[in-house]
């Protein structure tokens, strides 16, 4: 699998232009059709986690245990007619879930899966996916606003408070790792969490508090429950997504669950050690890619089900908590973290120790 | 016509032709959305000059948190742009006449424009682009030459701005700020404090008399 990415990742320089577009398309070809077919089984997933905890069978229909379901539900989407609200804007109307869906997916051109198996090894790859996961908002305001109708306005006003709110606290938690790390680079942030001992010198451990905010902001940040304030159907019907149908309702569903998955792979990246085994210097650390995999997965079923298990916040606890709980806690372990590496270099020395 | 070439003359069409559209365009939600357009294209040409943290510094604040903002604003307000609009006429001299003085004041700015040595300097030596800052590992990135800048010659200048922005946003809350009486507020402390003997009360009711 290795040999196979370096070759499709080989770009010839004297080649020219096709010697330069022709492996890019290839590598992002490679992971979205990874990454589309992965998300049908995590929806599944998601579908089988929650209807478990709430002692239903889920879908079991369509296929063997119900696994083409997501296929069944996706053409079924595309095949429907497309509705398009006569006071609607429609130009924005169209590009709004189009937005969604494409900015969900570019954020994995940097994520690195395994050693070196990565689209665009860039300096600031970190910065690149908070860019990416801040600009996630204009599809939903666009579509709630594009809609011209009351309740999707009303829910992508929410959303955009919300999602505003939640990446500061998102923001200040991804500085404190980042002053562990001493890097941008997400590869570098991967390798700094190996120096030997395994999952005892993942982040998650030395910034608890941290991940468990970045943890609760990301479910905010990707409006699942208990933070669907923007969809919350029993006032808002299904907020700014009411008035979509069809491939465009498809577009915005496919984009919020990319979402979801690309916040479990910054989670993995941040705090799990990336694509490391839990126990170092065993032949598990062979295996990359399925370790990538694995915690993504475990994640998303976290995502599941605190879906499952937790019951709605109101719209000011959820606001409470961002700005009054998690911005100043974030705050102080900035200050914190980065006043114990100054006072005790041993410690900075210890973290810093994977650049040698 | 190389690849970079290509993606300057790209980023810089797109950056004059939305900000062309932001002034021109009739509706206040298309003038917003090529703002946009112009923010990203500008994030664009600094990736091109390998200035990768500004240009993801640009994306991050601009368009993730201003123009979103800008955006909400717009959607919120009804500006009706026929009524704005009638007394045009009435104010355009006196815009032609700022238009005016301020393309004058450009063009002697740029009549009077020496390039430095250090600047004929650097054109001799091309900036680095990003595919080749990568390639460098030793040297120091973005980040760091900025923080070793920042921090060291221009660190007042840097405390000044951010107390200047400190008061600002003291400024804006003092302004905003109203108490009002009168009004029943939560204290979620107190909440999560209550207890169950606290809130509730049993007793024993005799049959058809009642409390």
């Amino acid at each position: 699998m290795n040999e196979l990415w370096t070759y499709v990742s080989s770009r010839p320089t004297d080649a020219g232009w096709l010697g330069w577009l022709i492996p890019t398309t290839l590598q992002a070809l490679a992971v979205l059709l990874t990454l589309l077919v992965a998300q049908a089984f995590l929806m599944y997933f998601d579908r089988k986690v929650w209807a478990a905890v709430q002692m239903r069978k889920g879908p079991n229909v369509v296929g063997p245990f119900g696994l083409l379901q997501s296929f069944a539900d996706l053409f079924k989407f595309v095949f429907k007619e497309m509705i398009i609200p006569a006071g609607a804007n429609k130009p924005l109307f169209i590009i709004a879930p189009i937005l969604t869906f494409v900015l969900a997916l570019v954020g994995w051109a940097v994520i690195p899966v395994g050693p070196g198996m990565v689209g665009a090894d860039i300096n600031v790859g970190i910065l690149y996916l908070f860019a990416i996961s801040s600009l996630g908002v204009y599809g939903i305001i666009i579509g709630g606003w594009a809609s011209n109708s009351k309740y999707p306005f009303l829910g992508s006003l929410r959303s955009a408070a919300q999602m505003v709110s939640y990446e500061v606290s998102i923001g200040f938690v991804i500085i404190t790792v980042l002053l562990l790390v001493g890097s941008l680079n997400l590869t570098d942030i991967v390798e700094s969490q190996s120096r030997g001992s395994g999952m005892l010198n993942w982040h998650f451990i030395p910034l608890f508090p941290m991940f468990v905010v970045f943890f609760i902001s990301a479910l905010a940040e990707t409006n699942r429950p208990p933070f669907d304030l923007p969809e919350a159907e029993s006032e808002l019907v299904a907020g700014y997504q009411v008035e979509y149908s069809s491939t465009l309702f498809l577009m915005f569903m496919i984009g919020e669950l990319a979402n979801i998955v690309l916040m479990c792979a910054m989670l993995t990246l941040l705090f799990f050690g990336g694509w490391h085994a839990p126990i170092s210097g065993t032949p598990l650390d062979n295996l990359p890619v399925f370790w990538f995999g694995l915690k993504i997965v475990f994640f998303f079923f976290m995502f599941a089900m605190v879906k499952a298990i937790v019951p709605r916040y109101r719209y000011d606890q959820l606001m409470r908590i961002g700005w009054k709980i998690f911005l100043p806690l974030s705050l102080v372990w900035v200050v914190l973290v980065s006043g114990t590496l100054l006072a005790f270099p041993d410690i900075a020395d210890h973290f810093h120790s994977w650049r040698s | 016509m190389s690849f970079a070439a290509f993606s300057f003359y790209l980023f810089s069409a797109v950056v004059i032709a939305s900000a062309v559209m932001v002034i021109s365009s009739r509706n206040p939600i298309y003038s917003v959305m090529f703002l946009i357009a112009a923010f990203i294209g500008a994030a664009g040409l600094f990736i091109l000059m390998g200035a990768e943290y500004l240009a993801m510094l640009l994306i991050v604040v601009y368009v993730g948190a201003v123009a979103v903002l800008f955006l909400f604003v717009v959607m919120m307000l009804d500006v009706d742009f026929v009524e704005l609009s009638q007394g045009f006429g009435q104010y355009a001299p006196i815009g032609g006449a700022i238009a005016v003085v301020i393309i004058v004041e450009l063009v002697f700015v740029v009549a009077a424009w020496t390039f430095p040595a250090e600047a004929e300097l650097a054109r001799a030596h091309p900036i680095p682009t990003a595919g080749q800052v990568v390639a460098d590992p030793n040297g120091p990135n973005n980040i760091e030459s900025l923080g070793l800048i920042l921090y060291t010659e221009y660190v007042h200048y840097f405390q000044i701005a951010g107390l200047i922005l400190l008061v600002a946003m003291i400024g804006a809350i003092v302004l905003t700020f109203r108490t009002r009486d009168g009004i029943r507020k939560q204290d979620p402390a107190d909440q999560v404090a209550r207890r169950r003997e606290a809130a509730v009360e049993l007793k024993k009711v005799k049959t058809g008399q009642g409390i």
